[in-house]
């Protein structure tokens, strides 16, 4: 029996990162995403003023030392917007992470556990998903106020039947490959299949929906603040900065609104170009255009 | 098409969406019963008697049992009446009637532009495949379904409200009785934001679908068989694409029931959107249950007619229901 | 005479790259002749039958040459009369009906459809008489009820005589068939090519016949052209290229062929063809050939008339290299041990409560090699799978060295798990492509308890012992070729040190010459290591050299079992007789004329 041709020893196949990371779209999204969230977290550390420090009369456009001029309360608007990016962004990222663990978890089970479990895992689901993210974190609200630990629940579990449809959805056709069952008929335990079989098929999907899941948590969370529904009413928030300064948007002060306004948008636009670039990458993997 | 087999399923999946509803009830009620605070001295503020809060109770029903009282709640509903505002003291249905056909309104109104725009878009994008205007249309729809409406909305207040133009009333003005088709200037920016909201994810939707037909082995063997690219387009491409365009719509116009609340509160229109945020802020809970159970109603009714419509341009579908 | 297809000097790239997908095609069909097109996947002879029809698909386009049908020029075509001459001039059958079928409208209207895209009869009532006239030349029904069924209620033969009444429905001058039997069952198979031969010779159509498989157009075309790597490399009346094959390439393709009439073992080639862009500035054959020499690499030979009719594109047209020399078929001594590795007793299987499999008797001896064959549905997969453990529905025993097996893999031993090893049919899904070849190959080795160290050592080595090089250990299922992925799989069974290897179709998604090597392989192991191997196909011709007995199973039974000899030479049941009359065999007496000869 003759050897194979020897052929050149070749690395392991792009992940999804690795081919998204090539793409300019992913390049700008990060650093967009870098940037708001260097503000959000470190932006605190150069605000000129105190957050809760009132330094004149509410809305006066140029005070003297205050870039953006005051807001509600007279508080300076550009120490508010360095102070106000940060709840929404741990608050968004909780709430996805949650939802990325339970989804994956249920999504992985009910895959491989066809049949019965999968119906009542799935019909679950399904129910949850009856009513829109925003009205069931609403209603938590209404029940137990506005308080931070309850809306990163309440968006992370609204989330996860989202995250699980899509899991389950690529793991069935996971499932039905021959290497599943090659696991199968060498009696690996059912851990190692969903973990070590399983898991590494989904993650491109999974990373794409996760990122969806992320930009959608931002609105949502984002979107609670701008109704009212935060947990210190008093603490800076960009939603609620929105809500709070659009009244004197024509009067000559529209920065307390457009800061964050911009701010949420170009977060959004961010995860939005990485999740572009993701989805991207992972196409061009399943259909073979990416060279291996 | 008198196929008994279409009927079954429409009664099957009839029966899920009321099952789903009687669900989503259920935890709507059950969590009125988890409030740590007591509705009726929510009421009555923290001075009340205990006399006059529990006479309250007794009035509001809040003595008897939780399964008697959700069976009463519903029987209720069901025959039309949901009962009265906790905060308004008023039959629910005279305060909120007219609020709900407000944001009906609103819903078909964006819904009627925003699926044909972007079916148009998206076939449009397949089509010119790869073109400059695919890019620049893939990217701008990008960038929208990125953002929360309640950005894009304070961008078209600034843009057509205030800052830039003063062309567009920011806030609604209508005055109950008074239905919105009569201030349809008004209605211009709470509809646009749900339509480009909603645009993004229908044409996107619809350029795949239609690219993967297009792409098909069918569609190839038309082509060979020398069918002119009408025939090609309108008897083996559409039909096949329109499966997974109902879908999407269904999911849509289910999301525009998640953003008439911000859009509703941004823009002051009087509909339901804008009654449950400001439910929620005084706990007003039948208020609350009712408009959760509409919106719940929404969802099922619009994808119950989508399941259908797939069902009927899926002859595969249709005849394994045999 | 004139010709019905001239293609001169086509030349066919990738958009994108420029680079040749195929190139220097020259090729004639006379009218009534059925041209077979023979290549394995990726030569480029479906793009070759699609640009017959001035069609190419996304990404690709024609960078030179003509396609003339009679006198009309099929590149040259503006759009309108490009659709005029489709379908009614030259028309195309699909390789997969089950896709090229629009799956929302009615088989009826797709038939009277392309009749009315060239106004065929110019009424109404002509087409249907049409319709009806094609349905009855295909051998399908014409009833009212029966057109108007949508393609998914059909058969997949039924599928494919629509498309084929699609074809002939405007009385083409040329018809362009693109494996239009594969995945058919050999019955099916049968009766669409009888139903091809017909209509070709009574209504003197020519056609181009593409297909991967040899059998198939031994007995149906009058001259063959072998394609490799995008090039025509061999043209010639079907007897002269069968008998003698000029080049190389053609030669390896006739031995590593499985023939049900045949005398000889199949020889394998491993590797494969290069893909455009990477394709070498000589003869694009020369690295995987054994009598190429330098001049091979240095220029693409020019065509050689070996004969009067027969072109090779080979430096040394007719030389036989010696390992495409097969050795005679010696027929196995069936070894009846007292003592059986793996036997069944009463095995019935169900799927989803249906029974599927009806009571299974058979023993399998040490060092054995027993055949299971049978058409797809008559449940040999189902049967296989439940000896591996993998299907937990069925009652009876199934016993491993006298001891019973438990019906889920779960609940046997590790020692039982291992002893019997499944391979799969598809090494494109049997291998987690998410994970280096070595680390699937080791998991046996984990799970019998092997430290790593050793499982290394033990990795590298079952690799080479499928011959792959201990390097494949840290490559992705992406970086190797379907061959290689199967040998990997193997490698894993092999890994766990088995007594008994069950075959699933392991070579069904493989091209000739590699399922050629991997049958050569699996005749070594068997040879070397003393394996049993319950070897489950449907293609016949494939095991005559390994089978010592054969088991053919119909609609969950075995209905003939005995050894491989006896079964093939003089088979009992009516049913296995139609099976061997319906394959089709390379080695027959007098292959069809041409007809101009």
């Amino acid at each position: 029996m003759t050897a194979l041709p020897e052929q050149q020893s070749t690395p392991a196949p792009p992940g999804v990162l690795r081919v998204s990371w090539r793409m300019w779209r992913t390049k700008i999204g990060v650093a967009i995403v870098s940037l708001l969230v260097l503000i959000a977290f470190f932006g605190r550390f150069i605000a000129p003023f105190g957050e809760n420090e009132a330094l004149g009369i509410p809305n006066d456009p140029d005070l003297e030392g205050s870039l953006f001029g005051l807001g509600k309360l007279g508080y300076d608007v550009w120490t508010r917007f360095l102070y106000g990016g940060r709840p929404i962004l741990v608050q968004a990222f909780l709430s996805t992470v949650l939802a990325l663990v339970l989804g994956t978890i249920i999504g992985l089970v009910a895959a491989y556990n066809r049949r019965r479990l999968d119906d009542a895992l799935m019909r679950t689901m399904d129910v949850m998903l009856a009513l829109p993210q925003i009205i069931l974190v609403l209603v938590v609200i209404a029940m137990f106020g506005a308080q931070t630990w309850l809306v990163v629940l309440a968006v992370g579990i609204s989330t996860v039947p989202r995250i699980a449809r899509v899991v389950r959805g690529t793991a069935v056709s996971v499932v039905e490959r021959d290497f599943v069952a090659s696991a199968e008929a060498l009696g690996e335990p059912k851990m190692r299949i969903l973990g070590a079989e399983l898991l590494p098929n989904v993650t491109a999907p999974l990373l794409v929906e996760a990122n969806l899941r992320l930009t959608f948590a931002i609105a949502v969370i984002g979107g609670i603040a701008f109704l009212g529904f935060t947990s210190d009413p008093g603490a800076a928030n960009w939603g609620l900065m929105i809500n709070e300064h659009r009244g004197v948007l024509a009067g000559g002060q529209p920065w307390g609104t457009m800061l964050p306004v911009i701010a949420i948008a170009l977060l959004t636009i961010g995860t939005g170009l990485i999740g572009d670039g993701l989805s991207r990458a992972a196409a061009g993997i399943d259909r073979g255009t990416v060279d291996a | 098409m008198g196929n008994i087999g279409v009927w079954k399923f429409i009664g099957r999946r009839l029966l899920l969406g009321l099952a789903t509803l009687l669900v989503v009830s259920i935890v709507v009620f059950a969590a009125t019963q988890l409030l740590p605070s007591d509705p009726a001295r929510a009421i009555l503020g923290r001075d009340a008697t205990e006399q006059s809060v529990n006479a309250l109770r007794e009035e509001l029903g809040l003595d008897r049992p939780a399964v008697e009282q959700y069976w009463d709640w519903l029987t209720r509903l069901v025959s039309g009446d949901p009962g009265e505002s906790f905060n308004a003291r008023l039959p629910i249905m005279d305060y909120i009637g007219d609020r709900v056909l407000n944001s009906l309104f609103l819903l078909v109104l964006a819904s009627v532009i925003s699926i044909p725009l972007s079916l148009l878009i998206g076939a449009y994008s397949a089509r010119k495949r790869d073109t400059a205007f695919d890019h620049v249309s893939s990217n701008v729809m990008l960038a929208l379904a990125s953002l929360p409406e309640f950005v894009i909305g304070m961008f078209l207040v600034v843009l057509f409200s205030t800052i830039v133009w003063q062309v567009l009333p920011a806030v609604t003005v209508i005055a109950s009785g008074e239905g919105p088709w009569n201030h349809l200037d008004q209605m211009i920016l709470p509809t646009a934001v749900l339509v480009l909201g909603a645009v993004p994810y229908i044409a996107r939707t619809a350029r795949a679908s239609i690219i993967e037909v297009n792409e098909s082995d069918y569609v190839e063997m038309a082509r060979l068989k020398g069918a002119p690219e009408e025939v090609v387009l309108w008897r083996h491409a559409v039909p096949n694409a329109l499966g997974p365009v109902f879908q999407v719509i269904a999911l849509n116009v289910a999301y525009f029931a998640g953003g008439v609340i911000v859009v509703e509160f941004l823009f002051n229109y009087p509909g339901i959107g804008g009654a449950l945020a400001a439910s929620v802020r005084v706990r007003d809970i039948p208020v609350i249950q009712f408009l959760v159970m509409v919106l719940a109603a929404l969802y099922v009714t619009v994808n119950l007619a989508a399941d259908l419509a797939t069902v009927l341009v899926t002859p595969r579908l249709r005849t394994r229901l045999k | 005479m004139t010709q019905a297809v001239r293609i001169e000097g086509l030349r066919l790239e990738a958009v994108a790259s420029g680079h040749d997908i195929v190139d220097e095609v020259e090729l004639t069909i006379a009218p009534g002749e059925v041209l077979g097109l023979v290549g394995e996947s990726g030569s480029g002879k479906t793009t070759v039958g699609l640009a017959v029809l001035g069609h190419t698909r996304r990404g690709v386009r024609v960078a030179s040459g003509r396609v003339f049908i009679g006198d009309t020029d099929m590149l040259a075509l503006p759009e309108r009369e490009l659709r005029e001459a489709r379908g009614k001039l030259v028309s195309y059958v699909p390789q997969d009906p089950s896709t090229a079928l629009n799956p929302a409208m009615r088989i009826g209207r797709q038939v009277v459809e392309v009749l009315e895209f060239h106004d065929f009869g110019g009424s109404d009532e002509a087409r249907r008489a049409r319709t009806a006239e094609v349905m009855h030349e295909v051998l399908l029904p014409s009833t009212p009820d029966f057109l108007r069924r949508y393609p998914h209620q059909l058969s997949g033969g039924q599928q494919q005589r629509v498309g084929l009444a699609m074809a002939f429905a405007n009385r083409p001058k040329v018809i362009v068939l693109d494996e239009p039997t594969t995945g058919l069952d050999v019955s099916t198979q049968a009766h669409v090519l009888a139903t091809v031969r017909n209509l070709t010779a009574s209504h003197g159509v020519a056609a181009l016949y593409v297909t991967h498989d040899l059998a198939v157009v031994a007995n149906l075309a009058h001259r063959i052209a072998v394609m490799y790597a995008g090039r025509v490399v061999e043209l010639g009346p079907t007897a002269g290229v069968f008998d003698d094959p000029g080049h190389p390439y053609a030669r390896y393709l006739m031995a590593a062929a499985p023939d049900l009439g045949g005398e000889r073992e199949m020889v394998g080639l491993p590797g494969r063809a290069p893909s455009p862009g990477k394709r070498p500035v000589g003869c694009a054959f020369a690295l995987r050939c054994e009598l190429a020499t330098e001049e091979c690499h240095v220029a693409f030979p020019p065509p050689i008339e070996m004969r009067p009719g027969r072109m090779v594109r080979c430096v040394r047209p007719g030389a036989v290299p010696d390992r495409t020399k097969a050795p005679p078929v010696v027929a196995s001594s069936s070894t009846v041990s007292e003592k059986p590795v793996l036997s069944l007793r009463d095995v019935t299987v169900s799927y989803a409560e249906k029974q599927v499999v009806h009571d299974i008797n058979f023993d399998l001896s040490p060092g054995e090699c027993l055949v299971l064959v049978g058409e797809s549905g008559s449940g040999k997969t189902t049967l296989s799978r439940s000896i591996g453990g993998l299907h937990h529905e069925w009652v009876g025993t199934i016993s491993l060295d006298g001891k019973a097996l438990a019906h889920s893999s779960r609940d046997r031993s590790v020692d039982e798990r291992l002893r019997v090893q499944y391979i799969f049919q598809n090494p494109y899904s049997s291998l987690n492509p998410r994970r280096p070849i070595g680390a699937s190959v080791a998991r046996p080795l984990m799970i019998a308890g092997v430290d790593e160290k050793e499982a290394d050592r033990r990795v590298g080595e079952m690799l080479e012992r499928v011959s792959l090089t201990a390097a494949h250990a840290r490559r992705y299922p992406d970086q190797l070729s379907g061959g290689e992925r199967q040998r990997a799989a193997i490698a894993r069974g092999l890994a766990a040190d088995p007594e008994v290897l069950v075959c699933d179709e392991v070579t069904s998604a493989l091209d000739v010459l590699v399922q050629a090597s991997i049958v050569e392989l699996l005749a070594a192991l068997r040879r070397d290591l003393g394996l049993s191997m319950l070897f489950v196909t449907h293609n016949l011709p494939l095991v005559r050299s390994m089978a010592d007995r054969i088991a053919v199973m119909m609609e969950g039974r075995i209905c003939e079992f005995g050894p491989a000899h006896d079964i093939i030479e003089r088979p009992q049941q009516e049913y296995t007789r139609r099976l061997i009359a319906d394959t089709p065999k390379i080695t027959v007496n007098g292959h069809k004329d041409h007809p101009d000869a």
